[in-house]
């Protein structure tokens, strides 16, 4: 049987610190990183991203394209 | 183990965005938490899942949204603020198969090109309207908008909107919902996630019912602004929750989208050589070759040319007539006519520049080379712009010799000769032409082959003007000859 899994992956110099995402994730996964990025923002970061339950709230939050991804892990 | 995308970066955004300057190429334009990344990026969802991304014309706007250009991977193109709806008209109808996406502010949609926008969805546009409305103006610097909450501060709204004097905030989509032609019409927010979700539901409709030609679609959008308003994520949420949905309540207005009939354009007409002859009439006369120059000096310098006299009389093709003439000898030539309301009667006169060189203005209030004037009430106005040495033709059948100092002043009963000669009272203006040819000739303003060129140009002239008209050509010529014989005869 396979198994399911999520995770959040965050680019971090995509990030432009917002905080939207931190406020949305259900799990209360996200949160401000204390490393100032290229564009000068503290970006977020996820800290435990494989308990990730993959509801997407962050992603549809976040109005950067592409800075948060999540994934699906299929285990065989 | 396999890994696939759940969530990620759509392909209808580029993958970088090399439009956009500077460093940072993955990222939009837009301030931290704005609602445009939002909505771009639930736009782009639902056209990579209707598949319409190779026919989709994204219009930007003017407002931040100005650079969507820079982020979809489809048509789009930048248009003058608030004319978006009218510009997506034309693209749906001239390429019926493209999908018109027009995306606004409220400055832009609610203000500047409210009537664009409500005449497309009196119209019903076969088009889909994004509105976002985040209560400011946000790229000037957020200036108080026509959805301006009452009692909200902004820059130009420093002690908050008053009701008493800017009125109460428009509610766009309640109004767009009085209209017929609409067959969608949401309000939805990009707050919390449910509602985010449900703005989701809403904008896959939107382009749903753009991609069956259903007709003309409305989401507005309640958008966080929180770089203007000052506020962070959680606060402009709150804001936009508490104070702009108790005067933007969310919800469905208006939904027809099943039983709406799907519109079936008619075949495009592309005729070019109609169109060009609409936009550019048919040349008559040949004109001269590129470099040609006239040898008499009288060409050399700018020459200002007043015609006066009352609507209907021709006054303003004489002048066109002129222009013609001008423009066949290569001059550059203004033509600035100038006419009361009504089309016949009235007061008519304009102003005609010939010159080689540039012409700073078209207007003429003093040192005129050339006057006509075919009334007295046209002679008393601008009698006094006549130069000292200045040429003055007038119609002696309608007005008295003037006494002023002038180089010629040289009157011909052109009614008379039309309505006797020619036998019709509506060419008088070219028998003035025909004395004019004369008077240019005898009175020694032409040398070399000018002379017998301006006896031909003013005829190419009448041709010109009259290119649409042609079953008036030939009394106009006529009129043209008679002017030229009595003004021989009287000289």
């Amino acid at each position: 049987m396979s198994a399911k899994k999520f995770e959040i992956r965050i680019s971090s110099e995509e990030c432009k610190g917002c905080k939207r995402c931190v406020s949305a994730c259900p799990k209360k996964l996200i949160s401000v990183g204390k490393v100032i990025n290229k564009q000068g923002y503290f970006a977020v970061t996820a800290e435990e991203p494989g308990n990730c339950i993959g509801c997407g709230s962050c992603f549809y939050q976040c109005p950067e394209p592409g800075a948060i991804t999540i994934v699906e892990i299929t285990e065989d | 183990m396999s890994e696939k995308v759940k969530f990620g970066r759509s392909p209808v955004f580029f993958e970088t965005f090399n439009r956009k300057p500077g460093v940072a190429k993955k990222n939009m334009h837009y301030c931290p938490g704005c609602g445009h990344g939002i909505l771009h990026k639930l736009i782009a969802e639902a056209i990579d899942f209707h598949g319409i991304q190779k026919d989709t014309m994204f219009i930007a706007p003017v407002g931040c949204a100005v650079f969507s250009y820079y982020y979809f991977n489809c048509g789009s193109i930048s248009v003058p603020h608030g004319r978006a709806p009218a510009v997506g008209t034309g693209i749906a109808r001239s390429q019926p198969d493209s999908y018109v996406i027009s995306y606004q502010g409220d400055g832009d949609l609610g203000a500047i090109g409210f009537n664009e926008f409500i005449q497309a969805a009196n119209r019903g546009e076969k088009i889909t309207v994004f509105f976002v409305n985040n209560s400011n103006y946000g790229m000037t610097g957020g200036q108080m908008a026509p959805t301006t909450l009452p009692g909200q501060v902004t820059t130009t709204s420093p002690y908050g909107r008053k009701v008493e004097t800017d009125g109460f905030p428009m509610k766009i989509s309640e109004i767009v919902n009085a209209l017929e032609a609409p067959v969608y019409i949401e309000r939805v927010a990009l707050t919390t996630t449910a509602n985010i979700q449900k703005a989701k539901k809403a904008v896959f409709k939107g382009i749903k019912n753009l991609k069956e030609r259903k007709g003309f679609s409305l989401i507005e959008v309640l958008s966080p602004c929180p770089i203007n308003l000052k506020m962070n994520a959680e606060e402009i949420n709150k804001f936009i929750e508490e104070k702009m949905m108790k005067q933007f309540p969310l919800g469905c207005i208006r939904d027809n989208s099943e039983t709406a009939v799907p519109y079936i354009a008619p075949p495009v007409i592309r005729d070019a050589e109609k169109v060009r002859e609409t936009l550019f009439p048919r040349r008559l006369s040949e004109g001269v070759a590129a470099d040609f120059r006239n040898e008499s000096p009288i060409f050399d310098q700018e020459l200002r040319v007043k015609l006066g006299g009352f609507g209907g009389q021709g006054i303003l093709s004489l002048g066109k007539m002129f222009a013609d003439m001008a423009r066949l000898r290569n001059f550059n030539v203004t033509w600035m006519p100038s006419y009361g309301p009504e089309q016949r009667g009235g007061s008519a006169n304009c102003s005609v520049i010939l010159s080689r060189n540039r012409i700073p203005s078209p207007m003429i209030s003093r040192d005129c080379d050339l006057m006509i004037s075919m009334t007295q009430t046209a002679f008393d106005k601008f009698g006094h712009e006549l130069k000292k040495d200045g040429i003055l033709i007038y119609d002696s059948s309608t007005m008295k010799k003037p006494d002023i100092e002038a180089g010629v002043i040289f009157g011909i009963d052109a009614l008379q000769i039309a309505d006797k000669k020619v036998g019709n009272n509506k060419v008088a203006n070219s028998v003035l032409l025909g004395a004019l040819a004369v008077i240019l000739e005898k009175k020694g303003y032409l040398v070399g082959k000018d002379v017998a060129d301006y006896d031909k140009v003013f005829e190419e002239a009448i041709r010109e003007c009259f290119s649409k008209k042609p079953q008036v050509i030939d009394a106009n010529i006529a009129a043209y000859e008679e002017g030229k014989k009595a003004a021989l005869e009287n000289l």
